[in-house]
């Protein structure tokens, strides 16, 4: 199945999620086609004028275009979701997109569509850490079942 | 190569970095962003002591912090933020603030949509290159010797002649012909001062018509309107140290200048509606059948609040000011409110997108219409404005004075 991570970017939860055999959504592969693009010259991650308008799908014209820019990426992966892991209170290095506003925007979204969700705490000690590893091997696996 | 740092929020994401780099180079300078490591960020953001919830911002205080400890080399500091980040606004004044207060780097800020472009970043590139590149000259704080300062706007070509800190000529006539209109403007200029272009020591040059007249009349200094018009409105008003706003309220378009001991940080500019502007009060005037020169001391008399006026628009506004006349109102009432709306449409158009600091130093020629500047700082709820002598040749003054030891004409 296809699962979205918040924060879209953590390689960590991406891995998790290819090792039990399905697809992860993240950014990075998302920004690879951009960079990849031979068209677009709009260094570092070749985004246009044109990415924040795509984004006002997601939020509206009052909305500063860095939050609408960063959604015109995450917002189709959202959508192209069967699942979602939601890490809360996560440190920078384990993924992170850089806007407060964007992340309250993302989280919701994702909450609103529907779909299976688990919603996690970053851990803090070593047993909890075992426990979040658990959590979400468990939740992976029920997803293969559900999808028959 | 002038070296800019940059410490911003979500250029990247808003498709502007390219953009930034672009105004950047056209000026002879080069972006770099400041070092910072994970830690660091936590290090830096604790010491700092703004609580934010973006990480992106705080990434910003700690690449501020890392200039102000040395751990970064840069010569300026260019910050922005998202337009309409309430976050990014807080933190871009106060690292913008940081950084004056713990270094002697010129800085820049703005805030940026998706449809800013290069052109728009010009003028604030060429600030800070030139305050880099001309830092013996911006720290000028007194006119010597004979110098022509020249102002060739838009709409209106100033000149002043100066000589030894004082104005001793002045010339004004609308913009037709650039050079002809320097060299009449000149001529005004020297009339009954005894003086001829052989005897100057040298010629500043500003605005948009700087490049043409600063070529043909070998101007010893053709330097962008920011610093000027900061540095001369600094100098006029007797406050060359500290914080002020400069606000000039123009016949076609309106800028407004943040200023740290006489060099500029930030600058808006906006000339989208005539309501907002000099030509408001033209027409105004005209429909009182007073000179232009009348309605400031008119507009004293009255009160705003007893000439209705549902909107700012140069039309419809205007329509409503005349139904006021109609039904019996005064027109210092009316003249009253012309102000009021002209000053209410600044401040809501442009003086919220800037961190206004007092004093505001009110310069152009609508700085002479008193009634504006009491709307103004009636807006503003009562702060000090400032209208220095000689307001309306801000420019042509800062020409003069930032050109003084310059010019080598008579050696």
């Amino acid at each position: 199945m296809k699962v979205a991570i918040f924060p879209p970017n953590s390689l960590i939860l991406a891995d998790l999620i290819e090792r039990r055999g399905h697809k992860a959504l993240v950014l990075q592969n998302e920004i690879r086609k951009k960079v990849k693009d031979p068209e677009i010259d709009s260094p570092p991650f070749n985004l246009t004028e044109e990415d924040p308008i795509k984004g006002l799908k997601y939020a509206a014209i009052e909305v500063p275009s860095g939050v609408r820019g960063r959604m015109s990426i995450f917002g189709p992966l959202i959508e192209e979701a069967e699942a979602a892991i939601i890490m809360d209170e996560a440190p920078f290095g384990f993924g992170c997109i850089g806007c407060a506003r964007t992340n309250e925007l993302c989280v919701f979204y994702l909450r609103k569509r529907g779909i299976p969700t688990l919603e996690l705490k970053y851990p803090k000690t070593k047993d909890e850490t075992t426990e979040l590893v658990n959590k979400i091997n468990t939740f992976l696996d029920s997803l293969e079942e559900n999808n028959g | 190569m002038v070296k800019i740092a940059q410490i911003s929020c979500g250029t990247e994401y808003s498709g502007v970095q390219k953009e930034i780099e672009k105004a950047a180079s056209t000026f002879g300078a080069e972006i770099v962003i400041p070092e910072t490591d994970i830690d660091y960020i936590d290090e830096a953001y604790e010491k700092f002591g703004f609580n934010c919830a973006s990480s992106g911002i705080r990434l910003m205080i700690a690449r501020a912090m890392s200039i102000v400890e040395g751990k970064s080399d840069a010569d300026a500091v260019f910050i922005a933020t998202c337009f309409r980040c309430a976050e990014g606004a807080l933190v871009r004044n106060e690292v913008r603030r940081f950084i004056q207060q713990n270094t002697r780097l010129p800085v820049v800020t703005y805030s940026f949509t998706e449809r800013t472009k290069a052109d728009e970043l010009f003028i604030r590139m060429e600030a800070l290159v030139t305050t880099v590149a001309r830092k013996s000259i911006l720290a000028r704080e007194k006119q010597e010797g004979l110098t022509l300062g020249v102002d060739s706007g838009s709409t209106t070509t100033k000149v002043v002649l100066m000589e030894n800190n004082e104005v001793i000529g002045t010339g004004w006539l609308p913009t037709t012909d650039v050079v002809g209109c320097t060299n009449d403007g000149i001529a005004q200029a020297m009339e009954g001062t005894g003086y001829s272009m052989d005897d100057i020591e040298g010629m500043g040059v500003t605005g948009y018509g700087r490049l043409t007249i600063g070529k043909k009349m070998e101007a010893e200094l053709i330097q962008e309107e920011l610093s000027v018009n900061s540095k001369g409105a600094v100098y006029l008003a007797g406050h060359q140290k500290g914080e002020a706003t400069v606000l000039d309220i123009g016949g076609m378009d309106n800028k407004v200048i943040t200023v740290n001991d006489g060099i500029p940080d930030n600058f808006t500019m906006g000339g989208i509606c005539a309501g907002a502007s000099g030509r408001f009060l033209e027409i105004t005037a005209r429909r009182l059948g007073a000179d232009i020169s009348e309605l400031g001391p008119m507009a004293i008399k009255g009160n705003y609040k007893n000439a209705l006026l549902n909107s700012y628009c140069i039309v419809f506004g205007i329509q409503d000011l005349v139904t006021s006349l109609a039904a019996g109102g005064s027109k210092e009432d009316v003249a009253a409110a012309a102000c009021h709306s002209v000053a209410e449409q600044v401040y809501e158009q442009q003086l919220q997108e800037i961190d206004v600091r007092e004093p505001l130093i009110q310069v152009g020629g609508t700085s002479l219409i008193e009634g504006l500047v009491e709307a103004v700082s009636d807006v503003l709820g009562g702060i000090d404005v400032i209208v220095p002598e000689y307001s309306q040749y801000i420019g042509a003054v800062g020409s003069a004075l930032l050109v003084s030891g310059l010019g080598k004409r008579q050696e």
